[in-house]
C-alpha cells in the first residue's frame, strides 16, 4: 500500500551534495603529500598519489551525476534549483583542477627547483585549506535548512564565508610572490618546464578560486 | 416498514466497516508525522490515536455526521419513499467504502470524505433527481476543500516564521525553545478546546456559556503547558548532540511539543472522519426508528458515533500501527519544529471544520500545512507532484465515487424493492 502523503516529501539533495564536497574535498587534499614527494622526487610515490587523485575524481563525479538525477524539476526546494546545480559543479571543477595539476605532474614527470620548493608547499597547503574552508561553510547547510536560511545561522556561515575569502587573497598573494620567484629562475630552466610551472601555478591557485566560488553560490542562496 | 431490522444491521455493519477502513489507513497519514519525527514510537502513536480519535469523534464529531446525514440531500424529497433513502445511504457507504479500497491499493490520493460525499450525491440524483441535492451547501463543502488546506497553509506559514523569529533565528536557540515552546502547547490546548466546546458538545447534551467556554478552554491551554513545562525542564543540554548538527537539542523541546499536537491531530481526524462512516448510519437509523418517516428534526442517537468511533479504533489496532509504520518511515524530513506547526495548523483547521459542520479531507489539510513550512523555507524538499494528483483526485472522486453509488444503488433496490 503507497500513501501520497508520505510522497509528498522529496529526497532532500543536501545531504548529497555535502557528501560531493567531502569527495572533492578528499581529492584536493591529496595534492599536499603529491608535492611533497614531488619535492623528494619519489616518483614512484607521485605516480600512486596521482592514481588516488584521479580515483576520488571520478567518485565526485559519479556523486555529481547521481544527485543531478535527484533534481527533477517539480521538486520545491528552499533554495534556487539553478543555484544549486551551479554550486554543486563549481564544487566539482575544484575536483577537476586537482585532478589536471596531479596529471600533468606525473606525465611531465615534474621537478620542482630547490628555491621555489618551500613556497611551493605553502602554496598548496594553503589552497587546499580555502577548499576545507568551503567545505565548512556547505556543511553549514543542513543548519541553515533548518533555520529557514534566515537569523543567526546566516551570521555563522557569513562569518565561515568572510574566512574563505581571506584564504583566498593569501592564496592570490602567494602566487605573486612565487611567479617573481620564478621569474628569477628562469634563465637557469630549460624554458618547457618554465611554463608548466607558471601552469601549475596558475591551476593550483584555480582551487581557492574555485573555493571562494563556492562560496559565493552559497551567498546568493542566502540572499534570496 | 419492512425489513427494518435488516436496514439497521446492514447500515450498521457497512457502517463499522467504513470506519474500519478509515482507523486502519486514513488514521496514519495523521500520526505517521509524529512517529517520522522519532517523536512518538508506533505503540505510543497508536496509544494516542485510539484515545483522542475516540474522544475526538465522539465528542467533536457531531455536527459534520447531521451535514452528511441530511446536509447533502433533501431528505424531505424521499417523504413518500423513505427506502429510497435507506438504501441510498447504504449504497454510497458500499461505493465509497469500495472506491478507496481500490484507490489506496494504487496509491491515489483519494479522501474518504470526498468518496462519500461523492456517493451520496450519486445515489440522491439517480433516485430522485437534480432537485433532490442541495446544491447550495455542496458547493460551500467543495469550497472548504480547497480552502482547508489553503488556510492550514497560511497558518502553518505564519507558525512556523513565528518558530523561526522566536527560536530558531536566535543566538541561544536552546533557551528561547524552553521559553516558547510551552506558550505553543498552551495555543494548543487552547485552540482545541475553544473550538470543541463552542460547536461540538451540544450533541452530548452539554450547553456551557460563551464565557464558561473561553475559562474553561484557558484552563485547558493552561493543564496542557503545565504538562509540558514539566517535561521539558526534565531535558538535559546535551553539548555533544549539537557538534555537527547545531539543532539537536533545540529538537527535543519542540519534540515534547509535538506530542501534544499528536494528540490534537488524533482528535481533529476523530471529529471530521468518524461523519463519512457514520453520517449514513445515522440517516438509516433515523428513517427505520422513526417507523419509516423522515424526520429531519430527530437527534442523532450517540451510540453511533460510538459505533464509529470503536470501528476507528478497531481498525487502526488491526491494521492502522503498521500503515503508520510504512507511511512514517518516508517522513523523516519533518522535524519536530516543523511537524508540530503542520500538525498545530492542521488540527485547529480540521477540528474549525468539524465545528462549521464541514466534511473536509485530513490528508489534504496536511498536505497543505506541509506546503506553507515549505514556503517558509523550512523543508529541503518537496515533491510538487502530488499536488498535482490531488487536484486530479478532487476532480476524478466526486463523479467516480457518483457512479459507483448509482450502480450499487440500482442493485440494492432491485433486491429489496
Amino acid at each position: 500500500m503507497k500513501s501520497y502523503f508520505s510522497a509528498i516529501f522529496g529526497r532532500s539533495p543536501i545531504r548529497p551534495l555535502q557528501r560531493h564536497m567531502e569527495k572533492v574535498m578528499e581529492c584536493a587534499r591529496e595534492l599536499v603529500p603529491l608535492f611533497e614527494a614531488v619535492g623528494a622526487q619519489e616518483f614512484t610515490r607521485v605516480e600512486e598519489l596521482q592514481t588516488r587523485v584521479s580515483r576520488l575524481e571520478d567518485e565526485a563525479d559519479d556523486l555529481k551525476k547521481e544527485l543531478r538525477l535527484q533534481l527533477p524539476n517539480t521538486l520545491f526546494l528552499p533554495v534556487d534549483r539553478r543555484d544549486l546545480l551551479e554550486l554543486l559543479r563549481t564544487q566539482d571543477m575544484i575536483a577537476n583542477r586537482a585532478k589536471d595539476i596531479a596529471g600533468v605532474i606525473r606525465g611531465r614527470r615534474m621537478v620542482i627547483p630547490d628555491q621555489l620548493l618551500p613556497l611551493f608547499k605553502d602554496y598548496v597547503g594553503r589552497n587546499v585549506d580555502a577548499v576545507e574552508q568551503a567545505l565548512r561553510t556547505v556543511k553549514e547547510m543542513d543548519d541553515l535548512v533548518e533555520t529557514g536560511f534566515r537569523g543567526n545561522e546566516v551570521e555563522r556561515v557569513q562569518a565561515l564565508l568572510k574566512e574563505l575569502d581571506r584564504l583566498e587573497k593569501e592564496t592570490d598573494h602567494m602566487q605573486v610572490e612565487l611567479r617573481a620567484t620564478l621569474r628569477g629562475l628562469e634563465s637557469e630552466l630549460p624554458p618547457v618546464d618554465v611554463m608548466f610551472l607558471y601552469k601549475i601555478i596558475e591551476w593550483t591557485g584555480d582551487l581557492a578560486d574555485h573555493a571562494e566560488r563556492v562560496g559565493s553560490r552559497l551567498q546568493i542562496m542566502l540572499a534570496r | 416498514m419492512d425489513y427494518g431490522t435488516t436496514y439497521l444491521v446492514l447500515a450498521g455493519v457497512f457502517g463499522l466497516f467504513m470506519a474500519w477502513g478509515i482507523g486502519a489507513n486514513d488514521v496514519a497519514n495523521a500520526m505517521a508525522t509524529s512517529v517520522g519525527a522519532r517523536v512518538l514510537t508506533i505503540k505510543r502513536a497508536v496509544l494516542i490515536a485510539a484515545v483522542f480519535e475516540f474522544a475526538g469523534a465522539v465528542l467533536a464529531g457531531g455536527e459534520v455526521t447531521s451535514t452528511i446525514r441530511n446536509g447533502i440531500v433533501d431528505v424531505e424529497l424521499f417523504n413518500h419513499e423513505p427506502t429510497l433513502l435507506v438504501l441510498g445511504m447504504l449504497a454510497s457507504l458500499v461505493a465509497a467504502g469500495t472506491w478507496l479500497l481500490v484507490a489506496s491499493r494504487m496509491g491515489w490520493p483519494v479522501s474518504t470524505t470526498h468518496s462519500i460525499i461523492g456517493a451520496i450525491i450519486g445515489f440522491a440524483i439517480a433516485a430522485v433527481g437534480w432537485s433532490a441535492v442541495h446544491w447550495g451547501d455542496v458547493v460551500t463543502i467543495a469550497a472548504s476543500w480547497v480552502i482547508s488546506p489553503v488556510l492550514a497553509g497560511s497558518v502553518a506559514y505564519l507558525i512556523f516564521r513565528s518558530v523561526q523569529a522566536l527560536i530558531l533565528d536566535r543566538s541561544d536557540p536552546f533557551k528561547e525553545a524552553r521559553r516558547y515552546v510551552p506558550v505553543y502547547m498552551f495555543l494548543t490546548g487552547f485552540m482545541i478546546a475553544l473550538i470543541t466546546l463552542t460547536k461540538g458538545l451540544k450533541h452530548l447534551g452539554l450547553d456551557i456559556s460563551g464565557t464558561g467556554n473561553i475559562l474553561i478552554a484557558l484552563l485547558t491551554g493552561a493543564a496542557v503547558a503545565a504538562i509540558g513545562i514539566f517535561f521539558i525542564r526534565r531535558i538535559p543540554y546535551d553539548p555533544d548532540a549539537d557538534r555537527d548538527f547545531h539543532y539537536t537539542n533545540v529538537e527535543r523541546v519542540f519534540g515534547v511539543l509535538m506530542v501534544f499536537t499528536a494528540c490534537a491531530m488524533a482528535f481533529a481526524h476523530g471529529s471530521n472522519d468518524v461523519a463519512n462512516a457514520v453520517g449514513p448510519v445515522a440517516a438509516v437509523v433515523s428513517v427505520v426508528q422513526s417507523g419509516g418517516t423522515v424526520g429531519q428534526q430527530s437527534t442523532l442517537p450517540s451510540w453511533v458515533l460510538l459505533l464509529g468511533a470503536a470501528g476507528i479504533v478497531f481498525g487502526l489496532l488491526m491494521l492502522g500501527r503498521h500503515v503508520i509504520a510504512t507511511v512514517g518511515k518516508n517522513i523523516t524530513q519533518l522535524t519536530p519544529s516543523r511537524g508540530f506547526a503542520c500538525e498545530l495548523s492542521a488540527a485547529t483547521t480540521v477540528v474549525g471544520a468539524s465545528a462549521l459542520g464541514l466534511p473536509v479531507s485530513t490528508t489534504h489539510t496536511l498536505v497543505g500545512a506541509v506546503l506553507g513550512v515549505g514556503l517558509a523555507r523550512g523543508l529541503a524538499a518537496l515533491n510538487l507532484g502530488v499536488v498535482r494528483s490531488i487536484f486530479m483526485s478532487w476532480i476524478v472522486t466526486l463523479p467516480a465515487g457518483g457512479v459507483l453509488s448509482i450502480v450499487v444503488f440500482w442493485i440494492l433496490s432491485a433486491i429489496f424493492l
